[in-house]
């Protein structure tokens, strides 16, 4: 009896003297509810959906468990704040909190923590400069060049040439909304196209006056910033003025299933621009399928795979998993700190052979991470809805955007931060 | 006339119709201000739960189902019919009755005598309960609702008016959803008025607007008018749903269409029903001719929201209980 005792006591010492590896945190600052959730809801869903795949098909990242722990922001930015305080402490190692207005309030706190912030498409754009924004990574694409993507677009479709042309940028009355004009300015410049500006008011219900003026003035195309409701109304409004839909281009924020569907038929032509993607004819999904939607366990009802959105947060936490792994190699430890996971995303590389591996082939563009840059390559593709088939179809390559006019603007509104806030340049 | 000043005709119009909009839904503020003394924080969720109810009993949803699912593991969606319109909305108004009954039997009742604050604070958790309630119901996505009501700019009136103003005119345009609402509203606006002014129940209703211990004393009872002037008020909030909801899909910034009420409860009043509408148009008209002619070319545009408020402002510092309202008195 003192034996079997002794035993079980030095069975139980051994394994706790044994590395207990903890799990990978991964907080998800979502939007379930209030005036934004339809486009929060299937981002969240596909960024847990990567994670549960994961853990289900490969036990984790190089073994090791993900913990992925969901805070409901409301897109209200001070909720997002909460739910980073309220999160940190578990050992995050990278947040994506799906919102400008919380990535501007919480760049100074993640890098006085050590954490990364990643903001895909959205967020503060000059933050691709790595040399000032140490822990803050906008790849593989943002809007200046969801800007010049547009721009680049016209262009191809007018052969080269647009000077005289008239585009409008309709825009949210927002910091995310108000990004893109700087480098339009710039690109109007460039290329004699002439710029209006269509400011609409959160959230965007009203918007008749913006459309009287564009019956009135005729520009040629109008490109959006766009989200939430704004979206709806703007593509309902463009088909009640009979504005032509192919000449309507929206930003990936204003690209998703639920932006269109409300204006049925009326809808159709419209484009967006997207950096992955559309749709769920890619391997990976039949994996989804089987270790996360058949065993019960997709974020929500299962319905969002494939959408475009879904396709983003799916697409977010594949890049997460990808840092990680990276980190992992190089610091030649399973269980990462975000200091780690960091040095990991700024290493990333992502590859066409990596990504067919991973049952996306095509899904996004390869780039790679540097100190330098934080940004990737901006490349955007078009996407353009069908509305018979209910589908954005995507009609371009993922095709490069205006680095020369972009590159000049980063590194001078970068470099305006770094002198306000005493930051001394990195990767000397 | 040159082709910029029918543009700015086309504004005006479009103004008067976009202030019938906001009317609908100021509407209903004013019903139950009236009739109860309480500024209603959730006649925006309203329109939008009434809308909420509307589509999910047009495509056969079935209510709660992501809850049902969650917990039996079941996989329901859809009952597998499609209402007709007509009687999509006679359910979702059944819907609202039985929630005007509900409001009054577990709120009102027991704030009987209370402060005009505290009954303020009441609709505050009813809204936020409704706003719940109705993504717990019918889920968060964005719906479509399509009630038959056509929509897009009337051909018939731009090609009737596209000889005036020159070659840059093309004809005034107008939503053939806003002509619609106008209607609607009209009609609205009359049966609420021959309502009030002809039934007994009309009449019962004005005098606990009055004076609610006058009435009790002759006999008509508060509760019952309650029901009726929540239940019309629900009514509203279903059109207001309807007329808004066509136009961006129904989701849960519907809400958010009150914010575009208090500016014309402010200038028309609390307590008149043609001082709703009257309000709707000044601040419609108001705000899109200010676009036209200094937001929009001088100051970077999106002056709706806050040239609204500011003119709703205005009116109150010289006329406090709105151009309709009625003046307040208070005997010491």
């Amino acid at each position: 009896m003192k034996m079997t005792k002794l035993a079980a006591f030095a069975a139980t010492a051994m394994t706790m003297a044994s590395p207990v590896l903890a799990d990978l945190v991964f907080p998800s600052l979502s939007y379930r509810t209030g005036p934004y959730a339809a486009g929060g809801i299937p981002f969240a869903d596909g960024y847990a959906d990567y994670f549960t795949m994961v853990n289900a098909r490969d036990g984790g990242i190089g073994g090791v468990p993900i913990k992925m722990i969901e805070c409901e922001t409301g897109y209200n930015t001070e909720k997002g704040v909460e739910c980073y305080e309220s999160t940190k402490g578990e050992g995050a190692l990278v947040y994506q909190p799906l919102s400008t207005g919380i990535t501007y309030q919480l760049i100074p706190k993640v890098t006085a923590d050590g954490i990364p912030l990643h903001t895909m498409g959205y967020g503060r754009t000059s933050a691709a400069n790595g040399k000032v924004f140490s822990n803050v990574f906008n790849y593989p694409a943002n809007y200046w060049n969801g800007a010049s993507n547009a721009v680049n677009h016209i262009l191809d479709l007018n052969g080269g040439d647009i000077n005289g042309k008239t585009i409008a940028l309709v825009y949210h009355n927002s910091a995310y909304g108000k990004e893109p004009i700087r480098t339009l300015e710039e690109l109007s410049k460039k290329h004699g196209f002439k710029l209006s500006l269509l400011a609409v008011d959160h959230p965007g219900q009203e918007q008749k006056s913006q459309w009287l003026q564009i019956r009135r003035e005729k520009p040629d195309y109008v490109v959006m910033y766009g989200w939430g409701v704004m979206n709806q109304v703007a593509v309902q409004e463009a088909a009640n003025i009979r504005f032509p839909m192919e000449n309507f281009i929206g930003i990936w924020w204003s690209g998703g299933e639920h932006d269109v569907l409300p204006a049925g038929d009326a809808a159709n032509g419209y484009k967006a621009l997207t950096f992955h993607g559309v749709g769920k004819d890619y391997p990976v999904f039949a994996d989804v399928q089987k270790y996360v939607v058949e065993p019960g366990n997709a974020a929500g009802a299962g319905d969002q795979i494939g959408t475009a959105v879904y396709n983003r947060g799916f697409y977010a936490a594949m890049l997460a998993v990808e840092a990680a792994k990276t980190a992992q190699e190089i610091h030649g430890v399973k269980d990462i700190t975000p200091a780690m996971m960091r040095d990991g995303m700024e290493a990333l590389v992502i590859d066409e052979a990596k990504m067919t591996a991973l049952g996306m082939p095509n899904f996004g563009p390869s780039f790679s991470v540097s100190c330098e840059n934080h940004g990737g390559p901006g490349l955007g593709g078009v996407a353009q809805w069908d509305a018979g088939a209910k589908e954005w179809k995507l009609i371009s390559d993922f095709a490069p955007s205006d680095m020369e006019v972009i590159g000049d603007l980063i590194v001078e509104d970068s470099m305006a931060f770094a002198a306000e806030n005493n930051i001394e340049e990195r990767c000397k | 006339m040159s082709a910029n000043f029918y543009f700015g005709v086309e504004v005006f119009l479009n103004g008067l119709m976009a202030g019938v909009m906001y009317s609908l839904v100021a509407l209903g503020f004013v019903l139950i201000f009236k009739a109860s003394g309480i500024f209603n924080y959730a006649q925006g969720v309203m329109a939008l739960f009434a809308a909420l109810t509307l589509v999910g009993f047009q495509n056969g949803q079935i209510p709660f189902a992501h809850l049902i699912n969650a917990i039996f593991g079941t996989d329901l969606h859809h009952f597998g019919w499609h209402m007709p319109a007509f009687l999509a909305i006679l359910c979702a108004l059944g819907v609202m009755i039985l929630f005007a009954f509900i409001v009054e039997r577990y709120i009102l009742k027991h704030l009987v005598n209370q402060e005009p604050i505290i009954l303020f604070m009441a609709t505050i958790g009813l809204a936020y309960f409704m706003e719940g309630l109705g993504d717990l119901m019918w889920g968060s996505d964005i719906k479509k609702l399509d009630v038959g009501i056509p929509q897009g700019g009337n051909i018939w009136l731009e090609e009737k008016t596209a000889f005036l103003g020159g070659e840059d005119f093309y004809g005034f345009y107008l939503d053939n959803l806003d002509i619609w609402a106008t209607v609607l509203a009209a009609i609205l606006v009359t049966s609420l008025v021959l309502f009030s002014q002809y039934t007994k129940t009309g009449r019962a209703l004005r005098a606990v607007a009055d004076d609610h211990q006058a009435a009790l004393s002759v006999g008509i009872s508060l509760r019952t008018i309650w029901v009726i002037v929540w239940s019309i008020a629900g009514f509203v909030a279903l059109v207001a749903g309807i007329m808004w909801g066509s136009k961006s899909g129904v989701q849960f910034s519907l809400s958010l269409i009150a914010l575009k009420a208090l500016p014309v409860l402010m200038l028309g009043g609390f307590t008149s029903i043609p001082g709703a509408i009257i309000g709707g148009l000044i601040i419609g008209v108001g705000e899109k001719m200010f676009e036209f002619l200094i937001g929009a070319p001088f100051l970077g545009g999106a002056t709706e929201n806050w040239f609204a408020y500011m003119l709703a402002l205005l009116f109150l510092v010289f006329r406090p209980q709105g151009l309709f309202g009625e003046k307040i008195i208070e005997r010491v």
